[in-house]
């Protein structure tokens, strides 16, 4: 990945001309464009009581936070297991106690519910993160597509989406641990928006450019045109047509998305409420996507995987976790968002509550895929419960185990689509969108 | 039957009697004619001369019966970059175009599909395309991590760039045993979701045989499973080494079967892998040969005889049996040398046809009665990109493993691992490496991808930093023409037309930039353009 930052940032006047100008062309190439390039979705969400939840935000905690330091804390456990987090705090829901780090989150405990009983068992990044994001176990000769594809598939272009992005968004750069879209293929894959959403301009690929003047954007646009030589020899080519069809829409976001990135649009306070950390800023982004009518939103926030330095890393990274999600929760409850929206945060696996001291560790923790913890909120989440439970070490699941398919299966059927009807596909094959544990009554009935 | 027939144009035309009856039928049911019968469409197409190949009489015999007229013959300029992207993966230089487009011998096309398959490239361009079909990957799902991955990988290579038979090939994939570090070809059993008999069966079947084994009934899978009943998997002390063996545990015979019915006894002291590995590998073996030659034509002409063609079986029969039967047997009688199947088709104006279809028959694609236009392959694309601009890419792995910093002079279609990557080659369709199927690798145009293309701060910096344009440009100095040619020779190995040559210099005067701009815009209109990002 470069890590190379851009000279020349643009002014928001002039990425709002430029994109105007782009849309100048568009119209110029195609007045007849079938795609309406809708200003923001705020139409009123169909009210099925049933499938409140129009978006998602999955919070990606990558290479796995510890479930102990964070959502389910463990002070009388001893040293070995708290090491120096041993006082977690009480939060705005009598009985829950959560991490100390994790103090503006202790306010928001209404909004949002914690299991404290997710498992799979594996202990590898990989097979972990593919096992939590799709649902199916892994040796099936096939890969699934992960939830947010399935989301793009079932809720995107085909099914009313209309939006100026793709249907599914990653904040800021793929995960790269298994083919998100699995057997969907590319059409279903995120947008990974690259660039830096806490930098003074978000790069966004493909949509937020360097600066070019418009009269130089359009001569290009017409001198493309000029030359498209083969295009014009063959005028009834298929795939030729799938090409064009893909290339308005794009023209269309190029002229009309750019605001939807343009963070200056916020107020500085909430931006600092936010954070100003690329986490942070990158929950304001999901906010905004969300407010468009996005589907499906990945923020993924990596470093989590604390083999060493494990509690220094925790007092830096666990206030900007908390600063950011818990804007987030009581922003999208300010503007009436939080309803149709699910929240939803956490890693592959947990981490191993008793702290590895001896070298070369010196303090760190390994992987958990037995037991950890995962935050949901809204869509039809209720708020302010506590599902399952560990032992007293946060070792084992004692009560309520949650595997992952019952967590995506809840989001799914929150969102209208059923989690044991089959996925379709253009491979002929007989597969259900979730797999289902016992006969379905693993789903999160409780909090739904 | 072939006639002669003077179109309303004046062009003389040679073609079977069913092309010129469709001409005539076309021409009398359509106001517009239709594209029937039209003259060559320059700087694409010329007419075809007669053939020498063997393929083409039994294409052509085929068009005629289902009344198909087929395309005319792609120009020189059209070949030269055609063959080059097909066969190496790699744009010719400017100075290859020239030099082929300036040779008039009249063997010219079949010297330069010789030079190719010589060529570095053609390995590297097909331990890709092989790495693909073995899931060459450190992580999820094949899970064979990086030091297995850059032995296999090399593995491979080597054997392509020998030029090892095809039997010898898969029989030493098919048998071996040992360390992945040390004898690599173990890796093929390693790449196996679950590493069950039946699995490991079923990617076999997949790759070797064509087959879709879920197809079969259970009973036939499981003695085909059975030949694969007696792979033993070992770890050492070494990180991510893994001895892949044959079960040295006293075990009593084992009972399988060959797909076709013939069943055997194995006795416990004889690997069933041997015996499998024999069976197929038979010159009449009615699935080895069949299933590479056929991907050998999918390969070059964008779908199969056999389509899918990975999905051989009785109900889904081949478009030209003809040419099938006549591939394998050329196969096993130059002793499967790959690269004699290769030069084969290469050398048949069936490859050499125009992408520009003649008439709109819905089977015309299928029945092979033009070349298919297809995106570039991902790795391809950015190697072309990386290349013409002479500015390289950054390559990423979610695993800290030192085989991923990649030089940047380091070409994309040499990437050994699948886990290796960047948000273009995801974006463009490079294939995860998950199944092994080849439809994985089936590049369909996105939004994303056109935004990427039109739009990033990539593609843009790529032109803004080009030192390579600015030699151009310097070349190019006070002669507009020619900075023109060279950089159409460079992106579309063409020199310009005369329209395009003046619609350009109309662009340069107005638009008010200097000589390096105008030379960025071209080039960012050409990478937009079809011509470029399509194989044609």
């Amino acid at each position: 990945m470069s890590k190379e930052r851009f000279p020349g940032a643009m002014s928001r006047r002039g990425a709002i001309k430029t994109a105007l100008a782009w849309g100048a062309g568009v119209a110029l190439i195609d007045p007849l464009t079938g795609l309406a390039a809708p200003e923001d979705e705020k139409k009123p969400v169909p009210a099925d009581p049933k499938a409140p939840a129009r978006s998602v935000i999955q919070i990606w905690l990558a290479g796995g936070p510890c479930h102990l330091d964070t959502f389910d804390p463990k002070p009388e456990a001893g040293n070995d297991f708290s090491g120096p987090l041993a006082k977690p705090i009480p939060t705005s829901v009598p009985g829950v106690m959560i991490g100390e780090l994790l103090p503006m989150l202790a306010q928001q405990a209404d909004k949002y519910s914690l299991i404290r009983s997710l498992t799979h068992g594996v202990n590898a990044h990989e097979t972990a993160s593919y096992l939590v994001q799709t649902g199916h176990q892994p040796g099936e000769g096939l890969v699934h597509p992960c939830l947010g594809a399935v989301v793009a598939l079932l809720k995107g272009y085909d099914h009313g989406y209309q939006g100026l992005v793709p249907p599914y968004v990653v904040l800021t750069t793929s995960q790269g641990r298994f083919s998100e879209s699995g057997f969907l293929g590319e059409q279903y894959a995120p947008f990974a928006t690259g660039g830096d959403p806490n930098q003074k301009r978000f790069a966004v690929e493909g949509i937020i450019s360097e600066e070019i003047s418009d009269a130089r954007l359009l001569g290009r646009r017409e001198l493309l045109k000029t030359l498209d030589t083969l295009g014009m020899a063959l005028p009834t080519s298929p795939q030729f047509d799938r090409f064009n069809q893909a290339e308005k829409k794009a023209l269309v976001t190029v002229a009309k998305a750019g605001t939807l990135f343009d963070l200056s649009q916020e107020k500085d306070e909430l931006r600092n409420r936010y954070g100003r950390t690329t986490f942070g800023q990158s929950c304001l982004v999901a906010r905004r996507l969300v407010e468009h009518g996005v589907r499906y939103i990945t923020i993924n926030s990596g470093g989590w995987d604390t083999h060493k330095q494990h509690f220094q890393i925790m007092r830096r990274m666990l206030p900007e976790l908390d600063r950011g999600l818990s804007t987030l929760l009581s922003e999208l409850s300010e503007r009436g968002l939080l309803d149709s929206t699910i929240v939803w945060c956490c890693g592959e696996f947990g981490r191993t509550p008793r702290v590895q001291w001896a070298p070369p560790w010196n303090g760190g923790r390994g992987h958990h895929g037995k037991c950890f913890s995962v935050l949901v909120a809204g869509g039809g989440f209720k708020g302010g419960r506590v599902v399952g439970a560990s032992d007293s070490r946060g070792e084992e699941v004692t009560d309520r185990p949650v595997h992952p398919q019952d967590l995506l299966g809840s989001i799914c059927k929150l969102l209208g689509i059923d989690p044991a009807a089959k996925l379709p596909n253009d491979r002929g094959l007989d597969l259900q969108v979730m797999p289902s544990t016992e006969g379905g009554r693993g789903l999160l009935a409780e909090i739904m | 039957m072939w006639v002669m027939w003077t179109e309303s144009n004046g062009f003389r035309r040679l073609g079977p009697i069913g092309s010129l009856l469709l001409v005539v039928a076309t021409l009398l049911s359509t106001p517009d004619g239709g594209r029937a019968g039209a003259p060559p469409v320059p700087p694409f197409e010329i007419e075809r001369p007669a053939s020498t190949s063997p393929i083409d009489p039994l294409v052509l015999a085929t068009l005629e019966k289902r009344g198909v007229v087929p395309a005319h013959l792609c120009s020189d300029q059209v070949f030269v970059r055609r063959v080059h992207l097909d066969v190496i993966g790699t744009l010719p230089t400017p100075d290859e175009v020239k030099q082929f487009l300036g040779d008039t011998g009249p063997d010219k096309r079949s010297a330069l599909i010789d030079r190719l398959l010589g060529r570095r490239e053609f390995a590297d361009f097909w331990s890709l395309k092989w790495c693909d079909l073995l899931r060459v990957k450190s992580e999820f799902p094949s899970n064979l991590w990086p030091n297995a991955v850059q032995a296999y990988h090399r593995w491979v290579h080597d054997a392509i760039r020998d030029g090892w038979p095809y039997d010898r090939f898969v029989r030493e994939l098919l048998t071996s045993s040992g360390s992945n570090f040390r004898v690599p070809q173990v890796n093929v059993y390693r790449a196996v979701q679950g590493r069950t008999p039946e699995a490991i069966a079923t990617s076999i079947a997949l790759t070797f045989m064509g087959v879709r084994l879920a197809r079969w009934p259970a009973a036939d899978r499981a003695r085909l499973a059975a030949f694969f009943s007696r792979v033993a998997y070992k770890g050492t002390s070494e990180w991510k080494e893994e001895i892949v063996l044959f079960d040295p545990a006293p075990n009593p015979p084992v009972d399988a079967a060959f797909p076709g019915g013939e069943a055997v006894r194995i006795p416990s002291d004889r690997d069933p892998r041997l015996v499998f590995a024999d069976w197929l590998i038979k010159p009449d073996n009615p699935w080895f040969g069949r299933n590479i030659v056929n991907r050998v034509w999918a390969w070059l002409l964008g779908r199969g005889i056999i389509h899918e063609p990975d999905d051989l079986r009785q109900d889904n029969p081949p478009v030209h049996p003809e040419v099938l039967a006549l591939l394998e047997q050329e196969l096993v009688k130059a002793r499967y040398d790959l690269r004699h199947i290769f030069r084969l088709i290469l050398n048949s104006q069936t490859y050499q046809q125009s992408s520009i279809p003649q008439g709109s028959h819905p089977d015309a694609e299928a029945l092979f009665a033009c070349y298919p236009v297809r995106q570039l392959d991902a790795e391809v694309l950015i190697d072309a990109i990386c290349g013409i601009t002479g500015v390289g890419e950054d390559y990423w792995s979610a695993i800290p493993e030192p085989f991923t910093f990649i030089p940047e002079y380091q070409r994309t279609i040499t990437l050994a691992d699948g886990s290796i990557g960047s948000a273009f080659l995801e974006m463009f369709g490079r294939p995860a490496r998950d199944t092994g199927l080849e439809a994985e690798r089936n590049a369909q145009p996105t939004e994303a991808q056109r935004l990427h293309m039109l739009n990033s701060t990539h593609i843009q910096r790529k032109l803004a930093r080009s030192d390579r344009l600015k030699r151009l440009v310097r070349v190019g100095r006070n002669k507009p023409a020619e900075l023109i040619r060279l950089i159409y020779l460079g992106v579309l190995s063409r020199p310009p037309t005369d329209e395009e040559l003046a619609a350009v210099e109309r662009y340069a005067r107005t638009i008010g930039l200097n000589a390096q701009q105008i030379g960025q815009d071209l080039i960012w209109a050409l990478f937009n353009t079809k011509e470029f990002l399509y194989r044609h």
